[in-house]
This record gives C-alpha cells, sequence and structure tokens, in this order.
C-alpha cells in the first residue's frame, strides 16, 4: 500500500479488553458482576470530573453524585440546559415491544447493527438494545412528558429505517424533554452538594499523571481565567464534530476541542470520516448562512418525497402533474419507501438534484410533500403531528408547508466517529472516559433515527456508574504533580496568546466556512480518491493561513467569543485532514462513508469486509508527523454481514 | 437592505453601558437576525473594532441561549419566536433597529448583550424536579397518564428557559418560569410526592434571587417564543395557597 | 392583594346597589342612609356598625395599598436599568394602569369622602339629607365634578377589569379552558360596575333627578 508510505503510519493493532466472552445476552450482567465495587465510604473520598452536560453528562453526573462521588462538572453553554442534545426532535427507541409489532431486543440489536453497516461492535449494540428498556422507565419516572395515547399508555412511532413502531417521543421536542429530564436531575445533585456545577467553562486540555487523565485545564469564559481542576477520573461528554463542515444542524458552539485535546494527549480517534448527512434539512438560501435547519425525519413517515421527472422543470410544485412527479424513494425502494435510513435518502436526494433534477434555489432541494398527507388524515391531525415543525419551516422559508411542499436537502447531523473507548467506554489513557456521540462505540458507520437519544441516555444513566465505579475501585492513584498541571496550562496559555498576537486581516469565521467547504465539497455525501487528496493539499495550506492571517480581536481577559472561536476552529484544521486521511484510507463504502469508486451496479454503497471490517483508530503522533493507524477487528458472530438492502 | 441599529454595547459587568449606533447594508431578507449580526460583527473585527457579543447556540429556536430585546420586545417583533428564528424580512428597508439586553437585577449583564441566567438554574434547584433515583424505576407502563394531563404538562414543559418572560414583565418577575416548571412536574402522576414543597421551595428561591412579584399583567406570555400560557401562575399560585395556608407542605 | 381587593369589591357592589336607590325617590334614598347608620342596633349602638365597617374598609385599603407598594418597589429593585426602547403593551392597558389607576382612586376617595360624607367641599352639606347634597353636587354648572367622578369611576373600572381576573388567578382559579371566560366576565362586571355608578350623577346633571 504505497498511501500509507505518504498519509499514516500502520501501528499495533487494539482489541476491546473489557467486553466478556459468553453468549452476548449475558456480557453486560457478567461485565456489571465482575466490574469492582467502591464501598460508600470511599465514594465520598472520590471526585470525577465531567465535560459537558448533555444527554450523556448530564445523566452521568446526575447518577454518579447519586452514588456518592463528587463530581465536578462543566459546559461551556450558560447553563447545562443548552446542551445541543436539547435539539433532537424524533425520538428514543427502545425495544419495549409495547405495539405487540414483533419488536424485541435482539431485534432492536440487530437493526442498529444492520443500519451501522456492520462496522460497530456487537457487544457494545447488544448493551445498548437492553439498556433501551430500562432508559424510558427512568425518563417516565423523572416525569418526562412523553406523547400517550387517550388510554394513557405511551405512543410509539416507527422511524427511519426500521418496520416496528419502536420509537418513544415527545411531540417534536423529544431531545429537549429528555434533556431536561437529566439536567433536573443533575440540578438535584447540585442542590444536594453533590456536584460543583461550572457553566460558561470550557475545556483546554487533559492533565496526565502517571499515564492516567487526573484533570482538566479550563478557561473560564466569563473572566478568561486558566484554571486546572483534579480529581480521579476524567468523562467527556462534549457532543460531536459535525461543525467541522461549518453548516451543519449542530448548534453554533458545538466543537472538537475536548476530544481532540485529549486526542493529542494520547487517546485515539476512531472512524473519523463516519459522517451522517442528515436527508431532511431546510436547504442553504444564501451566504450569509450560519447554520442548517433539521426538519425531523419523522416528516417522512407521512410526508413523501419527489422531484420532477424531467431536469430544468421549473414550474410551481402545484402545476407538476401526478404523472410527471418521479416519487425517486418509493420507486428505488419500494419495501421501505420514504423510510429508507438516513445515508441512503441523503444520497439518493444528492443523485437527482446532479442530475438537474433539484428543486429550489440553486437545484439544491427536493420535495416533500404532505398534500397526499392531509387528504387521508385531515389537516387537524396533520397539525397535531407536526404542527411545531410546520411552524419553524415556515418561519424559516416564508413558505406554507400546508399548500407548498417543502424543501428538503441534506445536510450534515451526526459524527459516528469520536474517541475509541472500550466496552468500558474508556478511551486508550487510562481513567479518561467518554460517552455519548463523543465516542465512536455503537453506531458503526451510520446511526438509526432515535438511537443518538438512547445512546447518550445508556452510556450516562447506566453504563459509565458502572464502568467508572470499576476504575476507581483501584484509586487512590496518588498526587497529580504540579509539572503536569503547569506544562498542560502553559501549553494552553501559549496557543491562546499566539491566536492573540497574529493580528492579520481574515476572520475565524472566513477560515470556518472556507474550511467547511472544503469538507463538503470532498468529504461530504461522496467521496473520491482525487477529492480526498485534493483536500489534503488545500487543508493544510489554508491552516497554515489561519496561523498567518487571522485576526482574533481583544485580549484574553473577559469574555471574548472571537478568542473561543478560534482555538476551536483551530481544532477543526487538524481533525479536517484526519478525517480526510480516515476516508482516503478507507476504499469501501459503508454507510455514511460513500466512495464513489466502491459500488455496485446500481450505484448502491459497496463493503468490503475483508479489508475494511475493522474500527480505524488513529494515534497522534504530533503536529508535523504522520498520524498512526490502529486497527480493531470487528467480528460478527449474531448478525452476518450482508449487503444492506432496502428495496 | 440597509438597517440602523442602535446596540447597547457595555464592556462588562461594572461598566456604566451605552447605545451605540451602526450602519449596516447588503441585509439579505432571508438572514435571520443573528446572521445579521454576525455580518455586522465580521465587518467590526475586520475594522479593528471589538465584535458585539451576544449569545447564541442552537440557532433552531430550542436551546433558549439567545436573547436580544429587540425595539422594546424580548425576542423581537414577531410572536412565538426566538431571536435565532425571527427573520429580516420582517423588518423593513430603512428600518431603525433598537437592540438591548434582557435586564432584569437576577440577570446582570456580562458584557454587551450577554446577560448571566444563572438564577434559572437556581430555581430548578430549589425542586423542578422529581426524585427519581437511576435505576429505581418501574415499568413506564405501570403507571398511565391521562393524554391530557400528558399533554398540558408538555406544554408546560415546553419552556426553553431564555428569560424572555422576566424581560418583558414590567415587575421583573420570573413567574411564568416558575409555574411552568410546577405545571409540568405538578401535572404528572410521579411529580406528586414532592408537589407541595417544590412549589413552595421554588417560589421563594424566585423571590430571594431579587425577581419581582407578578401581578398578571400578561406581557410574559405574549413575549414566551413557546406561548407558555398564564393558567401556569394559576396552577402555582392554587398550589401555593394549598401548600402554605391549607397546610399541604410538609 | 386578591383578598383585600375582594373585600373592597364587594363593599363597591353594596354602595352601588345603595347609590342606584336615588331613583326610587328622595325618601327612599335617605331612609336607606339613615338606617344605614341603625344597622345592628339594638345590640349596638348607633352608627357604630357603620364605624366597625368604616375601620373594616381602612384596613382593607391600607393592606390593599401596603401589598402594591410591596409589589412596586420589588418590581422597581429588580430592574435597576431602564429599557431605553420603551416597551410596547402587550399584555393590556387595565393592568398596566393598575398602580397609577390605584392613586386616582384614593385621591378620589378622599374627595368624595369630603364631598359626600363630611360635606365639607358639598356646596350644600346637610348632615343626614343625602338626596339633597347630591344633587346639589352634580348640578348642571358643576359639570367638572360630573366629569372628575366619571374619570375616576372610569379609573375604578379599568382597576377591576385587571384587578378581578388577577385576584382570580392569584387564587389559583384561572385555568385554560375558564380564564377566557373569566376575563370576559371580569370585563361585563367592570363595565356594569362604571355604568352603575355614573348613572347617578349623569341623571342629576342631565335633570333627570332632581
Amino acid at each position: 500500500m504505497g498511501m500509507s508510505e505518504t498519509l499514516y503510519e500502520t501501528g499495533e493493532p487494539i482489541a476491546d479488553a473489557k467486553a466478556p466472552g459468553g453468549p452476548i445476552e449475558d456480557r453486560w450482567t457478567t461485565r456489571k458482576f465482575e466490574a469492582r465495587l467502591v464501598n460508600p465510604a470511599n465514594k465520598r473520598k472520590r471526585t470525577v470530573i465531567i465535560v459537558g452536560t448533555g444527554l450523556a453528562g448530564g445523566s452521568a453526573g446526575a447518577t454518579l453524585a447519586e452514588l456518592g462521588y463528587n463530581v465536578i462538572q462543566f459546559c461551556f453553554q450558560d447553563s447545562p440546559r443548552r446542551a445541543h442534545s436539547i435539539a433532537a426532535q424524533g425520538g428514543i427507541n427502545a425495544a419495549k415491544n409495547y405495539r405487540g409489532d414483533g419488536d424485541s431486543v435482539h431485534r432492536l440489536f440487530y437493526d442498529t447493527v444492520k443500519g451501522g453497516d456492520f462496522r460497530s461492535r456487537e457487544s457494545n449494540v447488544h448493551r445498548l438494545a437492553e439498556i433501551s428498556n430500562e432508559i424510558i422507565d427512568q425518563c417516565v419516572a423523572q416525569g418526562v412528558p412523553f406523547a400517550r395515547e387517550y388510554g394513557g399508555l405511551l405512543d410509539n412511532r416507527s422511524f427511519g429505517g426500521t418496520q416496528v413502531s419502536r420509537t418513544f417521543y415527545a411531540r417534536g421536542q423529544t431531545g429537549q424533554q429528555l434533556l431536561l429530564g437529566a439536567y433536573q436531575a443533575l440540578l438535584r445533585q447540585v442542590d444536594a452538594g453533590r456536584i460543583e456545577l461550572h457553566a460558561r467553562h470550557e475545556m483546554l486540555d487533559l492533565v496526565i499523571a502517571d499515564g492516567r487523565a487526573r484533570g482538566v485545564v479550563v478557561r473560564d469564559l466569563v473572566s478568561g481565567e486558566i484554571k486546572t481542576y483534579t480529581a480521579d477520573a476524567v468523562v467527556l461528554a462534549t457532543g460531536g464534530y459535525g461543525n467541522v463542515f461549518f453548516l451543519s444542524t449542530n448548534a453554533k458552539g458545538s466543537n472538537v476541542t475536548a476530544s481532540w485535546r485529549a486526542h493529542r494527549k494520547g487517546a485515539l480517534f476512531a472512524n473519523p470520516c463516519y459522517t451522517q448527512i442528515h436527508p431532511t434539512c431546510i436547504p442553504v438560501s444564501g451566504d450569509h448562512q450560519s447554520k442548517l435547519t433539521l426538519m425531523s425525519e419523522s416528516l417522512r413517515n407521512d410526508g413523501r418525497v419527489w422531484v420532477p421527472e424531467t431536469a430544468g422543470d421549473s414550474r410551481a410544485p402545484g402545476d407538476i402533474p401526478e404523472d410527471e412527479r418521479d416519487y425517486y424513494l418509493e420507486r428505488i425502494y419500494p419495501s421501505f419507501g420514504n423510510l429508507v435510513p438516513r445515508d441512503i435518502a441523503s444520497r439518493a436526494a444528492k443523485n437527482v438534484c446532479d442530475e438537474g433534477r433539484g428543486v429550489g434555489p440553486g437545484g439544491l432541494g427536493v420535495y416533500l410533500d404532505f398534500a397526499d398527507a392531509i387528504e387521508r388524515m385531515g389537516r387537524p391531525a396533520v397539525e397535531a403531528k407536526y404542527g411545531n415543525l410546520f411552524e419553524m419551516y415556515e418561519r424559516i422559508t416564508g413558505e406554507n408547508p400546508y399548500e407548498v411542499p417543502m424543501r428538503i436537502y441534506p445536510a450534515v447531523h451526526y459524527t459516528m466517529g469520536g474517541l475509541w473507548v472500550d466496552y468500558d467506554l474508556q478511551a486508550t489513557i487510562p481513567g479518561l472516559f467518554v460517552a455519548g456521540e463523543a465516542n465512536f462505540s455503537d453506531h458503526g458507520a451510520n446511526r438509526l433515527g432515535a438511537s443518538a437519544l438512547m445512546q447518550g441516555l445508556a452510556d450516562g444513566y447506566f453504563v459509565l456508574p458502572n464502568t467508572v465505579g470499576d476504575y476507581l475501585a483501584g484509586a487512590p492513584f496518588g498526587e497529580v504533580p504540579a509539572e503536569a498541571v503547569a506544562e498542560a496550562e502553559s501549553g494552553v496559555r501559549a496557543q491562546i496568546d499566539r491566536l492573540l498576537s497574529i493580528d492579520g486581516d481574515r476572520t475565524v469565521d472566513s477560515f470556518h466556512r472556507e474550511l467547511g467547504h472544503i469538507m463538503w465539497e470532498y468529504c461530504g455525501m461522496e467521496r473520491t480518491d482525487e477529492g480526498l487528496r485534493k483536500a489534503l493539499d488545500l487543508i493544510p495550506a489554508l491552516r497554515e493561513e489561519f496561523w498567518r492571517r487571522v485576526k482574533v480581536p481583544g485580549d484574553g481577559e473577559g469574555l471574548n467569543q472571537a478568542l473561543e472561536k478560534a482555538g476551536r476552529v483551530a481544532d477543526f484544521f487538524e481533525l479536517a485532514e484526519l478525517m480526510c486521511v480516515d476516508a482516503l484510507h478507507r476504499r469501501e463504502s459503508c454507510g455514511g462513508h460513500f466512495r464513489a469508486e466502491s459500488r455496485t451496479e446500481d450505484g448502491e454503497a459497496l463493503r468490503d469486509d475483508d479489508e475494511f471490517g475493522y474500527v480505524a483508530a488513529w494515534e497522534w503522533a504530533g503536529p508535523e508527523a504522520l498520524p498512526v493507524l490502529h486497527k480493531e477487528a470487528l467480528e460478527f458472530e449474531y448478525v452476518k454481514p450482508s449487503q444492506r438492502s432496502y428495496k | 437592505m440597509k438597517l440602523t441599529l442602535r446596540i447597547w454595547r457595555q464592556n462588562g459587568p461594572s461598566d456604566k453601558g451605552a447605545m451605540v449606533e451602526y450602519k449596516v447594508d447588503d441585509v439579505s431578507p432571508d438572514m435571520s437576525f443573528l446572521e445579521m449580526l454576525d455580518v455586522l460583527n465580521e465587518r467590526l473585527i475586520l475594522d479593528g473594532e471589538e465584535p458585539v457579543a451576544f449569545d447564541h447556540d442552537c440557532r433552531e429556536g430550542i436551546c433558549g441561549m439567545c436573547s436580544l430585546v429587540i425595539n422594546g420586545a424580548p425576542h423581537g417583533p414577531e410572536r412565538a419566536t426566538t431571536t435565532c428564528q425571527l427573520h429580516m424580512r420582517k423588518f423593513k428597508d430603512g428600518d431603525t433597529i433598537d437592540i438591548e439586553p434582557w435586564r432584569a437585577r437576577p440577570f446582570p449583564v456580562i458584557k454587551d448583550l450577554v446577560v448571566d441566567r444563572t438564577a434559572f438554574d437556581k430555581i430548578i434547584q430549589a425542586g423542578g424536579y422529581i426524585s427519581a433515583p437511576t435505576g429505581a424505576a418501574p415499568d413506564a407502563h405501570a403507571m398511565p397518564v391521562p393524554k391530557p394531563d400528558a399533554d398540558r404538562a408538555f406544554e408546560a414543559a415546553e419552556c426553553i428557559g431564555c428569560g424572555a418572560c422576566v424581560a418583558a414583565c414590567p415587575n421583573g418577575s420570573g413567574m411564568l418560569f416558575t409555574a411552568a416548571k410546577v405545571m409540568h412536574l405538578g401535572l404528572m402522576p410521579q411529580g406528586q410526592p414532592e408537589r407541595y414543597d417544590r412549589v413552595v421551595d421554588m417560589v421563594e428561591t424566585h423571590d430571594d434571587l431579587g425577581f419581582g412579584g407578578c401581578t398578571n399583567t400578561g406581557e410574559c406570555t405574549v413575549a414566551c417564543p413557546k406561548g407558555i400560557s398564564l393558567d401556569t401562575i394559576g396552577m402555582l399560585n392554587r398550589d401555593y395557597l394549598r401548600a402554605t395556608a391549607g397546610g399541604a407542605k410538609k | 392583594m386578591a383578598v383585600s381587593g375582594g373585600l373592597l369589591v364587594l363593599f363597591i357592589v353594596v354602595h352601588m346597589v345603595g347609590n342606584l336607590k336615588i331613583f326610587f325617590g328622595r325618601e327612599e334614598f335617605d331612609g336607606y342612609a339613615a338606617w344605614l347608620r341603625a344597622i345592628g342596633t339594638p345590640a349596638l349602638h348607633e352608627t357604630w356598625f357603620l364605624w366597625i365597617q368604616r375601620a373594616g374598609l381602612t384596613l382593607c385599603v391600607l393592606l390593599h395599598i401596603g401589598t402594591a407598594a410591596d409589589l412596586a418597589v420589588r418590581a422597581k429593585r429588580a430592574r435597576p436599568v431602564r429599557y431605553r426602547h420603551r416597551p410596547k403593551v402587550q399584555g393590556g392597558y387595565a393592568a398596566r394602569t393598575m398602580r397609577w389607576g390605584g392613586v386616582i382612586l384614593v385621591l378620589f376617595i378622599v374627595w368624595h369622602i369630603l364631598d359626600l360624607t363630611v360635606g365639607t367641599v358639598n356646596p350644600r352639606g346637610v348632615h343626614g339629607e343625602p338626596y339633597g347634597n347630591v344633587v346639589a353636587g352634580f348640578q348642571p354648572e358643576r359639570w367638572y365634578i360630573t366629569l372628575f367622578y366619571a374619570l375616576a369611576v372610569i379609573a375604578l373600572g379599568f382597576h377591576l377589569r385587571h384587578g378581578l381576573t388577577s385576584a382570580l388567578q392569584s387564587l389559583g382559579r384561572g385555568n385554560a379552558v375558564r380564564e377566557r371566560g373569566l376575563s370576559a366576565a371580569a370585563a361585563v362586571f367592570a363595565v356594569a360596575i362604571v355604568v352603575g355608578y355614573l348613572s347617578v350623577p349623569f341623571a342629576v346633571t342631565t335633570g333627570l333627578v332632581t
């Protein structure tokens, strides 16, 4: 492989040493039983740092504190309730089988492994499916107002990529309601004095002592002060890195910095190229665009996706007769129709737009039409189900979706890659745990709808409390040497000083936008060898320019939002390069990673299990050195890899 | 579109602050209000001036981080809309727009348009939760919830904690925020055991934090981007009376 | 606030019913006034009940003003820096004029007592003959007095319009379904009070009652 000589080095393979063997149904029970316990008196002596207050971080903080540990928790927003989990719309999966439609833990496990295009670990996914039921129980006990039927029992709906109704929801605001549940549980512990909460604090480095993660360096975003907090273990629940594309459905503040700085300190970063492009977002309206807005894919349950049959048809949608419309998802995938998984729906939209059949400004959009649904269910029923989404659409576009079909286009939404963790969610640095979207663990190369909330809460409420406890049973780990703290702090200060001293002539946003264009163009929905190589020429050049020409106004004292952004974008540059290297090395198509060179005769993604049936875990070797690839082989005992077919 | 902006600039909590005028050209009607401010900030940075600090995050109307009192109205002129979802097509070419921070003693200004809303967390901390230890929950179907209750609880739970109710209230009261949580949890069967302690603890904390008293002016519900209704306050009052006068608080 | 206000509302209703007796003639009206002094006799000495009632009303008014002042002070403290762009009133003017309306009402009550209870500022001011005093007080040439009464009573109407819904809300009676109905009922009630009270001075000024 000539490529490896120029782009990366290959290191030793790695393995997940924590997953127990035996029948898959028993593994989590076994692991929990084998996990060492910490007695209550010792729990009071142990401190855990948690960075992030989303579903994973919030639930982990609440639960660890409830167990008796001291928790120090950080978020960069002004309140833990702002974490971006709050924006998840559609729902949360669980294998309750309340509908009696043939669902089970095994089916949820099977669907998730298959949906992930056979690039996830069976043990992890099975655990997720098992825990899914406990999550619903837990959330209901907290008072989460899930949608209910007239009999008072919980309602369910089906969601992209599955044929059973296993998705629990709270209108179009499921993430909000689940997050508020976790947030309230978290604040209950703050009130009880078990959690020390620091909002408007951003983690800028990891403190390592004696090979273990022992603390974090943070910047108080209000005072500008750089501070270090130490503990016995550190949990990162800092979300995904979709904002490397500048335009995404992520919140503006979502960033990779915490994960990336941990990566630079030695934590391996797995599968960075697995990016989920969500098919139902509101299309870009102009150059001013600062973010993309997702329309819940639950809309695909009742809306029908179509484009004009002929390219360049510029008639208004209402003037295009039925027989000149192409309901392409129903045509190509008759058994799943509009409900095919996200990656497939997104690529199909890109294909019809590439054929010149796209609609709206720039031809980058397809219709999502509710005319049939309104006729079938009546407008009030449609309103009850999707009212808030329709309003949101109208506010943003100025068009009324009850009368004119919505226009949608794919947008970056979720990143399946993240810091590599073992079955215990522990990274390659002992004492560093990673939860939620920030880790790579459960979704393989593609995440199914309504599974992110499930994973975040599974990690936080149920996995970490067991596995962090097992780790802490080995404590105490000794004093953190002052040199370790000083070294981390001085690195952070040096970077801030450097950013402030450049005083160039381009804004941070202008660089971020340009980086985003490169990534969307060459490392987006469709990737090619040639395009990725081009990106790998462009990104380092742009990064070099950034460090020469960026202008960060103000100083490091006090609130400086431009400085915050600059630090995050600096990390996105390095991540972007690794994403392209990962995408280039993986010469197969799988899930959210589509290589144009690897497709079936009819254009579908073509995996190469023999060569790429592994997790690519990358090691940082230094700013000028090539990243080192460590492979974790994936084995499938229960779900035999097959070509995904939704036809 | 060309606009004149008059923006509150305040360089830190102890600075006195003042309105400063800026002209912006080339505003597209399709921009969101915050994107318009982004454009202004890009220019200010290149001109060597400090950009305007403002809070924002999700930019899709759900995180509750964005704020701004626009021409005297929290989140601007459009009902049931957060600032991040307000689009410039709601304004006219040549308009002058005044932009101020939330103004309330419990929400001190940190810088420019950024205020500290920790007080809201403190109110929730005082009792805005149901004590449900992880892992101890019964099956989700063990306790059915009548749909009308679940729906009303949900509507109250939609509150995004942005603080527009306080910004709009002539009394600087945070009662709508407090009441929304009291109603959400008070309507769920799971919330009953702590119902009366919760309301008293939350209201006392609300008052101690320096929020004004509620005189039912109704400005809050008009400003609320999620349309939280005033009847939440009715329920809070009822529960509060029952808890204090009726002796329901333990 | 709600409790003291509620008691005052009761008084306002009873007072209005008494006022309307003027349309049944001098004897009935003056007789009613005399009876007011006699309530409670012989168990109580004459006018004792009246004085107890007056004490109660004064207490209610003081409590009402006290709580209102407390709320006003808290409101002022809660917003030390005012908005440069004055917020547009969106929740209803009745609610926003409670404090000024209250001040107007206090001033009015002082005048009203001097006019028709004590009689100091009444052109006739004969003790025990309220019919004659009322007629004398609202003569057409004293139109400005009628106008002043009218303004005060309209202020009272606004005060009641918001006060009533607000009191019900504070006592926890409001809910989404009833809210609209209660609000409408409060409006109707306020209008009825305004009409009832204004009928007397206008009847005199226009010569209907002489």
